[in-house]
Parts: structure tokens; sequence; C-alpha cells
């Protein structure tokens, strides 16, 4: 074999080759999925419910956790990636520890979303749906999350802010940065 | 960081926000009376509970307006069958399930035991939109203190039935507020709507018959069983019964839910308990019933808030949700932000809405820019006509709808954008942060 390097980054895609259905890598992740789906007279009903406990493990639907999931509940990796790509929530590329997100839509537009968004842009560093250079905060936009009364909005890792104003985007982003890093389940 | 809400106190007449303060815990709730229509309605069969719901004329909450006893009496019977909450609240401009679920939630999980009990329902699904996080622990809570009282997962006293509620949570798709699309996404499918028939009452859920209701209309059951069908009838219009919990949000003084009797009017919402516009603005125009609903104006403010009132004005009642835009605002930008949400949520399915609503939004975004040509306002009517009433759900409309009244009141506005080649409404409009002017136009705004 000549000089050339070999992949340090493992192969995605690919066949299942030893990987049959009901066998897994990752036991605690497959008995989870395992009770969601005790809860529903078919067990593909669990599938958002096993999306989401394979992205809290993996910070995003990476293959791997794509892979879980499909095996856990029995469906073609596929059909798992189909439904995780139709919903907003599940991340189809790796994310920041800390998601925040700015609902733009009228009602919070009309109350000022706008300069909402500029200000964590610039507090950041960032522009929308892009992620810290360390990997720590991705900022978004996201539409009505039903907080309209309450309007402009912000959500930080699924918890809502209410009445955001600009000028809290730098004590936000202070105490994220401030909060210790975990490596998955988005800050919670 | 996050601040505190203040709620207002409860008006005489309410029925579901009747309470003072932040949650109503399952302790206050059965102080004032919670669980006691439960165990009345284990004494009474099915056909008087749906009897009850049919007198009381009660109107289905989450947007279409469905007599909800109605809608009860056309469950086909084959078993077993299951009831799904539609708790998927995400039309622009509505929170009121959001309120209804964080504050009173026992009300919710008593009216779905009552209609789990009256149609034997195998098992209740509540499907609440994903983003309701908070929400979600809060129902999943309030079950776990319904079953410590026995309600739940347990015979009820004195029957067979044993009831079982799920709640569960969705991962962020407005379509799935739809019906069917609904019932694919809780199946286990990418949230698609499906043809109707078959419906829901025949085949929904794992294609059982299914009864699928909004959170407040399930939330209003118990309060109809406590008064009687009649006289939760005696309150409101001939064809839109008791109450209702309007959203209103937009630059008023104080936006937020109020619950209201049928009988109210749109100024009485927003100039009497909203308090009117904030900061001496004045307004353009209003959203009555979410943002897929036609823009009414100012004078029609007097409009009943009734379904068929509403209707008469030349809008629909929607989802409730009121959403007032001050004369700052560019109307273009306005529809443009409306035209692009749809764009996002169009799931993909039907070619009128998948094609349509991207040509609506480009058109309007050409139009905001200063590019289009005068007769492209006329191709952005004709593309709405092309995608209303062409697919299998309503998202389409739901885009063509809107635009085409904000076109056809303020074609004035469209119309000077075309003309002068760039936004003139950009140095007030509070939506231009989102959309700011091409570079190469900055030089044609005055200073």
């Amino acid at each position: 074999m000549s000089e050339r390097q070999r992949p340090t980054v493992p192969l995605q895609g690919g066949g299942e080759g030893r990987l049959a259905p009901g066998t897994t890598q990752n036991p605690d992740l497959y008995e989870r999925i395992q009770v969601e789906i005790a809860k529903y007279p078919n067990r593909r009903s669990a599938i958002i419910n096993a999306l989401r406990l394979a992205q809290e493990e993996y910070g995003w639907c990476s293959p791997e956790a794509i892979g879980e999931v499909s095996r856990a509940i029995d469906l073609s990796p596929a059909t798992c990636q189909a439904v995780a790509s139709f919903y907003d929530m599940f991340f189809l590329q790796p994310v920041g520890t800390h998601i925040v997100e700015v609902c733009t839509n009228v009602s919070c537009a009309l109350m000022g979303a706008g300069e909402v968004l500029g200000a964590l842009e610039d507090e950041l560093g960032i522009r929308d749906k892009e992620t810290t250079p360390d990997g720590l905060i991705t900022l978004r936009t996201v539409e009505c999350m039903g907080a309209c009364g309450w309007a402009p909005m912000v959500v930080v890792n699924e918890r809502y802010q209410e009445h955001f104003q600009p000028e809290d985007a730098r004590a936000l982003v202070a105490d994220l940065r401030s909060r210790p890093r975990t490596t998955h389940g988005h800050g919670h | 960081m996050p601040r505190a809400h203040t709620y207002p106190d409860p008006k005489p007449g309410d029925v579901i926000l009747d309470f003072v303060g932040e949650r109503r815990t399952i302790a206050d709730y059965e102080a004032a009376g919670g669980y006691r229509q439960l165990e009345r309605a284990l004494g009474m069969s099915d056909k008087d509970i749906v009897d009850a719901l049919q007198a009381s004329n009660l109107r289905g909450r989450g947007g279409a307006g469905f007599p909800t006893g109605r809608k009860a009496s056309f469950l086909a019977p084959p078993h077993p069958r299951y009831l799904v909450i539609n708790a998927d609240e995400s039309e622009p401009g509505t929170f009121k399930d959001r309120e209804i679920m964080l504050r009173n939630p026992h009300a919710l999980i008593e009216g779905v035991l009552i209609m789990s009990w009256a149609i034997r329902a195998a098992q209740a699904f509540i499907y609440i939109r994903g983003e309701y996080f908070t929400e979600y622990e809060v129902l999943v809570d309030a079950v776990a203190e319904a079953r410590e009282r026995g309600w739940v997962n347990r015979p009820l006293p004195g029957t067979d039935y044993t009831p079982d509620i799920v709640v569960h949570r969705g991962a962020g798709a407005y379509i799935c507020g739809e019906e069917t699309a609904l019932l694919a996404s809780l199946n286990g499918f990418r949230g698609q709507p499906t043809a109707k028939p078959p419906f829901p009452a025949v085949a929904g859920a794992y294609m059982r018959p299914t009864l699928l209701n909004n959170v407040e209309t399930i939330a209003t059951v118990p309060a109809i069983l406590a008064m009687g069908g009649e006289a939760y009838a005696a309150v409101g219009t001939e064809q839109s019964k008791g109450t209702r919990v309007f959203s209103l949000s937009g630059p008023v003084q104080r936006p937020g839910n109020y619950e209201m009797p049928l009988t109210g009017t749109f100024r009485e919402l927003i100039e009497g308990l909203g308090g009117g516009m904030a900061d001496g603005r004045a307004m353009k125009c209003f959203i009555p019933g979410g943002s897929s609903t036609p823009a009414l104006l100012p004078e029609q403010l007097d409009t009943g808030l009734a379904f068929e009132a509403v209707q008469a004005a030349g809008s629909m009642a929607g989802s409730g949700a009121v959403i007032v835009v001050d004369d700052r605002t560019c109307m273009v930008q306005f529809g443009l932000r409306v035209a692009e949400f749809y764009r996002h949520e169009s799931c993909g399915k039907c070619t009128p809405c998948r094609e349509g609503v991207p040509w609506i939004t480009s058109l309007l975004r050409r139009i905001e820019g200063g590019e289009a040509k005068d007769y492209e306002i006329d191709l952005l009517l004709n593309v709405c006509d092309r995608v209303e009433g062409k697919c299998l759900c309503p998202l389409g409309d739901a885009c063509a709808m809107p635009v085409r009244s904000y076109v056809k009141l303020f074609r004035e506005e469209f119309e000077a954008h075309v003309r002068l080649g760039h936004c003139p409404y950009h140095d007030m409009s509070p939506l231009s942060s989102l959309y700011p002017m091409p570079k190469s136009l900055l030089p044609l705004v005055p200073a």
C-alpha cells in the first residue's frame, strides 16, 4: 500500500453489516426507546420520541443516531431520516451545545424581533443558522411559537424568554458562556 | 431574565379562565368543583353526554368551528376508538391553548376523561406541539396527579372502563395542526395531510374511529356539563354560543388572552380589554383569526366576534388570534412575512401549494425590493387564485387568502413600491430590520 493516509473519520452510510434490528451499540438509549414504544398501540408512533432521545444523546440526528433509532424501532434508516427531516426540531447537521432561537413571525416582528435578532447576531458574531466557532451556541430564527402576547420572544434551550429586548442579548450570551459545557442534550 | 406575566382577573361569565393567579393546582380545581362533572358523567349514558354537547351548540375552537356535539355523534361504532386532542397550536398569533394548558391543565384533563368515557376511547392522545416543552411538563404532571386521585389507568368508579392518557410531543411542524396531518404524524409518518374520506371519525388514529378536538373545546366540556347545555347556549349569538378565548397581540396596550362571550365585538376586545393602541399609534388594520385570515379595517372594529359575523365582514373567525397592525407597518413586508411562513410550512404534497406559495413569496420579495414590474401585482393575485381551494388541506388557502386581502385593501402601497422602485415605508416599518434594503437602492432613501 502506498503512503496514502488512512481516513481518521469512520465511513458513514453503507450497509447494515453485522447490525441487525434489535441490536444496539447504545443499550441505555435502546431501553429508553422501548419504554416509549410501549405507550402506543403501534411501535411506529414512538418515532418522534425515539428521534428526540437519540438527538439528545448524540447532539444531532447523526447517522449513528438514525441507525440506533432504526434498529430500536425496526424501521429502515431511510424512513427514520425522512421523518426526522420533516420536523424543525430535529437537527440534520451538528449544532452547538446551546440553541438560541428568535421568533420572527408577524406578532414578534411587529414588536421588534428584527432588532433582537440583530443584537444577538452582533453579540455572538454569527448570523442566523450559524454556530459560534467554539461550537458552543447555535443561533437560528424560528416561526411562531405561541408567545405572541408577550413578544418579542427568544427560546433558549427549549425554554421561552418573553418580552426579550435587544439589550438583553449581552446578559444572555454571557450567561450561556458561563454555563458548564455538556457534550449533548442541548444544555438541559 | 424571563419577565413575569400578569394575567387579567376573571370576569363574570368566564368559563375557562375563571380563576385568579398563575396556575390552578388540582386541589384548587377540586375546591372549585373540579372532577365533579366527571363523576356525574359516569352516571350518564354516552348519548346523554353527546346530547348535552349538541344542546350547548359548542363549535370547535381550533379554527374550523364545526359543532362539537355533531362531530361526536358521527363517530363510527367499531372498537377500539381513540380520542385525540389537538394541542398543536401553531397558527401565528394564537396562544390561547398554551395558556389554558399552562394555567388550567385539569380542566383539559377532566374534559379528556369525560369524552374518553363518552366514546369509551381505548386511549386518549394529547398531541402537543414540540416547542411547548414547559406546557408538556405541566400536562404530564397533571395526568400524574389525576392518576393519584384514581381517575387514570384504573377502572372509573362503578364502571369497568379504564381510561389512559398519553401526552405526545410533536417536533415542530405547523401542518400537524391539520387533522389528517396530525394523525399521520401520530401514526409515525411524515406529517402530511391525506384525502378525506376516509374521515377521522371512520379511520383516524391507527385507522380506527377517532374523535379529534381542540384543547379549548375539550376544556369547555366540564363547564358545559356543570351548567347544562341549554344554559351554555343562552350566551352568544344565534349561531355562535358561549365564550371563547381570544389571543390579542401586536402593538396594543395590554396584549394577552381574553375570554369573551361571542356576543362581543372586536372593539370591545381591542380597545376595551386590550386598552387600545400602544404609544399613541394608529391602527392600520387587524387580523381577526390568525395569520391565515383576511385583514379587516379599523372601520370594521364593531364587527361581532361570532363566527358568522366575522364571515359576513369578509374574513374568518379562525383560531381567535387577533393581531393588530399599526400604521407604520409596510403591508408588503407584512404579507411577505406571512407568505414566507407558509412557504416554510408547506408539506410539499400538493403541487399548487408546493409551487404556488414560493411563487407568492418571491413575487412579494420582488415588490418589497423594488424590482417588480407593474403587472406583477396582478400576477400575484393570479397565483393566489391558482393556489386557493386546489389542495388536500387549507395551507395554501391560508397563504393566498390573507395576501389577496392585503393587496385588495392596500393596493396603493403595493403600487408605490413598484412606482418608486423601493420600499417607501422602510424607515418606519417595524419589519424593516428583517428586510434590509438592497445596497444598490440605499442612495434612493432620503437621509
